[in-house]
């Protein structure tokens, strides 16, 4: 038995770190394709309604997004828990502003995709539809005209 | 004392085992994608006109949804729940029997189909009130969605070979899609519930 017992190396021998590199990498990508990035600090509860013949958003640049909601609870103390609208990080103050805001996000987007603009609704469930009925006039007003209302799968129809 | 050799650990398989969390990590994660109902708003229309523009639409050929406040709906007349709502559509855009009530058929050139007979002047309307919440409204949309999506299939399976809508070429789709336009109109909204709670104060 004792040939199989080498001679020397007795010293202790350095755990290899060279696929140590490659794990940092990978977990570097993972977390890249899966984060999304924080559109905006949501000030509204947004609970999508279901639906099952949805179609996908394929071009995420062309879309620019509208939440309705009623407040956050740390935030209803100041505006009351009446479903509002958020335009980018606030609340939309003024009837127009819906408007003016879509307005100023188109003029931001390349002249060639401004046609091609998509405004995202998302809208909580339990919201009335007299405010979406607002936001929607106002998107007809300012030629926003191509919109998505923005649900969740539901697996079964009725 | 003799001094005991450590053996080097075997870090070969260590990208074999990353890889495969890697994989797992990537099929599980639900990469966050928007998916909803899309649709085109009317073009906006000049308070002064808008008596003009009042398009007249023969009955037969027009579908009134009306969703009222306590998400209750009302089709022609007739109430309604939604999980019927469907087949209603379905009946009402293709006008299989040719029935007087439903909407007049045109002949029509399409590629692929020859000439057929379509119901080329049928409109949904769909009315809400102020007080019906969205859940209800997005899913009388998507059952009339589901409604065009259903015999878009039906007339692709039947004319392309057993192929469906999706799998079809972009100019078979179009074809398709000019047999069974899509023709839901959104009325110019109404406030009744929030006057009858006026109403009651």
């Amino acid at each position: 038995m004792a040939k199989f017992r080498k001679e020397g190396g007795k010293k202790l021998p350095a755990i290899s770190t060279a696929s140590l590199p490659d794990i940092i990498f990978m977990l570097l990508f993972f977390f890249m394709t899966t984060t999304t990035m924080k559109e905006n600090t949501m000030l509204v509860d947004v609970k999508l309604p279901e639906a099952t013949e949805l179609t996908k958003l394929e071009q995420k640049s062309l879309a620019k997004y509208i939440y309705i909601g009623s407040p956050k609870r740390e935030l209803q103390k100041l505006n009351g828990s009446e479903a509002r609208v958020q335009l980018d990080d606030a609340f939309a103050k003024k009837a127009g502003d819906v408007g003016v805001h879509i307005a100023k996000k188109r003029d931001a987007m390349p002249e060639a995709d401004q046609a091609s603009m998509i405004v995202s609704l998302k809208v909580d469930k339990d919201t009335k539809m007299g405010i979406v009925t607002d936001v929607k006039q106002e998107l007809r007003k300012a030629y926003a005209r191509k919109i998505y209302y923005t649900a969740n799968e539901r697996s079964n129809s009725y | 004392m003799k001094k005991r050799e450590i053996q080097e650990i075997n870090a070969s398989s260590m990208a074999d085992i990353s890889f495969l969390l890697l994989i797992f990590f990537l099929v599980t994660t639900s990469m966050a994608t928007d998916k909803g109902l899309f649709r085109t708003l009317p073009p906006p229309i000049d308070p002064k006109e808008q008596k003009k523009t009042e398009i007249e639409v023969n009955t037969r050929n027009l579908m009134k949804i009306l969703v009222n406040s306590n998400d209750k709906l009302m089709v022609n007349g007739e109430v309604m729940d939604v999980s019927r709502l469907k087949e209603k559509a379905k009946e009402f855009i293709a006008n299989p029997a040719n029935n007087p009530d439903l909407p007049e058929k045109e002949t029509v050139n399409i590629p692929f189909f020859g000439s057929p007979k379509i119901t080329t002047k049928h409109v949904i309307s769909l009315q809400n009130d102020r007080g019906t919440s969205y859940q209800a409204y997005i899913a009388v949309q998507n059952e009339l969605v589901a409604a065009y999506n259903e015999l878009r299939d039906e007339i692709s399976a039947k004319q392309f070979d057993g192929r469906k809508y999706a799998q079809l070429t972009e100019e078979e789709q179009d074809a398709v899609k000019k047999y069974y336009p899509l023709k839901i109109s959104e009325a110019e909204p109404k406030d009744y519930g929030s006057k009858a709670v006026g109403g009651a104060q």
